[in-house]
């Protein structure tokens, strides 16, 4: 067990981090996540499109088009371009529902209470826990227990009976497999999870495969690859701001660091995420710097997230690189216990996503 | 067989003055899964004390020191592509290099077994 944004989270079950990595990527994974907040937004008025506006003024995202019981990745973005935390945004309906990170959700509700209460309600959600069953036989074991879940493609939200509890279910996750985001009471939260891992499809799986499984996957850890200082242009996240939202868009700009972000989406900047492969056999971690050659002076970049991927089969990294050196195919050197080791730039993600859309 | 503080063995060889170096089933343990194992060059001259390689399971990377002054006069090349040996027998087929000892006497000052488990209890 580690202490994680407050929680004590497990790093691994007996399985271990490498099978349990590739039991999820083969089988089913279940994940406690109930560490993230759970946020319901409410617009006042009753129409669901009025949060939905209410909530762009935080985020690039286009979420007045946002479909019933669709989900949505979105950023809330700083005044000067950054990235303060990453979200899920469900329209509900009658209220959109947010799911943010843990370490975030907090100031995230504070800054949503500050700028959205005059036309809706917040509430954060602190009678729910909320798992997370991953793989390709996800939706088989699911399916077992609620056939509707089996309807749903990716990205689609619905409420659905789970082991007799009423669950808020979407199709989504964060490892590159298909998969389900459920949230669930509580005081039924004991029970599904039995029954989930009663499935013999079915492993727990703890951080340290959820780690290396979403760095597979190409996706961002808030804190690590993206925050702050980082912009959603540096950050590679430019698909996930609609054309609505960029200039010439029906409603372009009008959020927190705007200027900066379609600056930078007009003319570029100067550093990029980008996937990293070292050529050799050992991992370059969180905050191995980068040069351009093997005897360059000053560091270009930096690696944000690397381990070994044990899908792949090699070590894999992301990190931020002077954009000249981003081009996948780049050949770069990284330092590690005083050496230059070779490394390239890739596409992300490492292993191809196995969404059902 | 001897150990060191930093949870490595040494055990004699069929030459004299020439031990194996691995880690004990301890450490495996706590390690858990390998993924990288970095092994020095044959004839690099060590000072006890000294990085001679570097591990790394899926948590962390963690150094082998030198356990005492020598010379590196072998490396068990083979269980870099066979990493899971470290975890399976720790302190028989996953023998990471072997040393020349400046000093062979210098084993005397290394812990025997009794010493060792009462090191980790």
């Amino acid at each position: 067990m580690v202490p994680f944004a407050g929680y004590d989270m497990p790093v691994q079950y007996p399985m271990g981090v490498l099978k349990e990595h590739q039991h999820t990527r083969q089988s089913a994974g279940l994940f406690d996540v109930s560490h993230m907040g759970q946020v319901r937004l409410t617009p006042k008025s009753g129409d669901v499109r009025d949060a939905a506006l209410a909530l762009e003024a935080l985020v690039p995202m286009s979420l007045l088009d946002l479909g019933l019981n669709r989900q949505r990745y979105a950023f809330f973005t700083s005044e000067s371009g950054g990235i303060l935390d990453d979200l899920m945004v469900a329209n509900r309906g009658d209220h959109l529902f947010l799911v943010v990170n843990a370490a975030c959700k907090d100031a995230d509700f504070a800054h949503m209470q500050e700028h959205l209460s005059d036309s809706c309600h917040l509430e954060m959600i602190g009678d729910r826990a909320l798992v997370a069953l991953q793989g390709p036989q996800a939706e088989t074991v699911l399916a077992r227990l609620a056939p509707g879940a089996a309807d749903m493609r990716f990205m689609d939200v619905a409420t659905l009976a789970l082991n007799g509890a009423d669950c808020w279910l979407s199709r989504s996750g964060y490892t590159g497999e298909d998969g389900y985001e459920i949230s669930v009471p509580a005081d039924a939260a004991a029970a599904l999870t039995r029954a989930l891992l009663d499935a013999e499809e079915v492993a727990p799986i703890g951080l340290g495969a959820r780690d290396s499984l979403r760095l597979e996957a190409g996706l961002c850890l808030y804190g690590h690859d993206i925050d702050t200082e980082t912009t959603p242009v540096e950050a590679n996240l430019v698909w996930a701001m609609q054309k609505a939202r960029r200039a010439g868009g029906d409603r372009a700009g009008g959020f927190p660091g705007a200027d900066v972000i379609l600056d930078q989406l007009a003319n570029g900047c100067d550093r990029k995420r980008v996937g990293i492969r070292p050529d050799g056999r050992a991992p370059m971690r969180e905050g191995t710097p980068l040069f351009a050659t093997e005897d360059a002076t000053e560091a270009m970049g930096q690696i944000t997230s690397g381990g070994f991927g044990p899908t792949v089969g090699h070590p894999v990294a992301m990190g931020y690189v002077q954009t000249a050196h981003s081009a996948p195919g780049s050949a770069i050197f990284a330092e590690l216990r005083g050496k230059r080791l070779p490394a390239t730039i890739v596409n992300l993600p490492f292993t191809p996503a196995n969404f059902k859309r | 067989m001897k150990f060191t503080e930093e949870h490595e063995w040494l055990d004699t060889t069929e030459d004299a003055g020439v031990f194996s170096v691995g880690i004990t089933k301890h450490a495996a343990e706590a390690l858990g899964e390998l993924v990288f194992l970095e092994l020095p060059e044959v004839g690099t001259k060590v000072v006890k004390g000294d990085e001679v390689a570097v591990i790394e399971s899926v948590k962390a990377a963690s150094e082998i020191l030198a356990p005492l002054d020598g010379e590196i006069v072998e490396v068990n090349e083979p269980l870099m592509d066979n990493l899971t040996l470290v975890n399976e027998d720790p302190t028989g087929a996953a023998w990471f290099f072997r040393i020349k000892l400046d000093n062979p006497s210098d084993m005397d000052d290394l812990l025997d077994e009794d010493a060792y488990k009462a090191l980790i209890e």
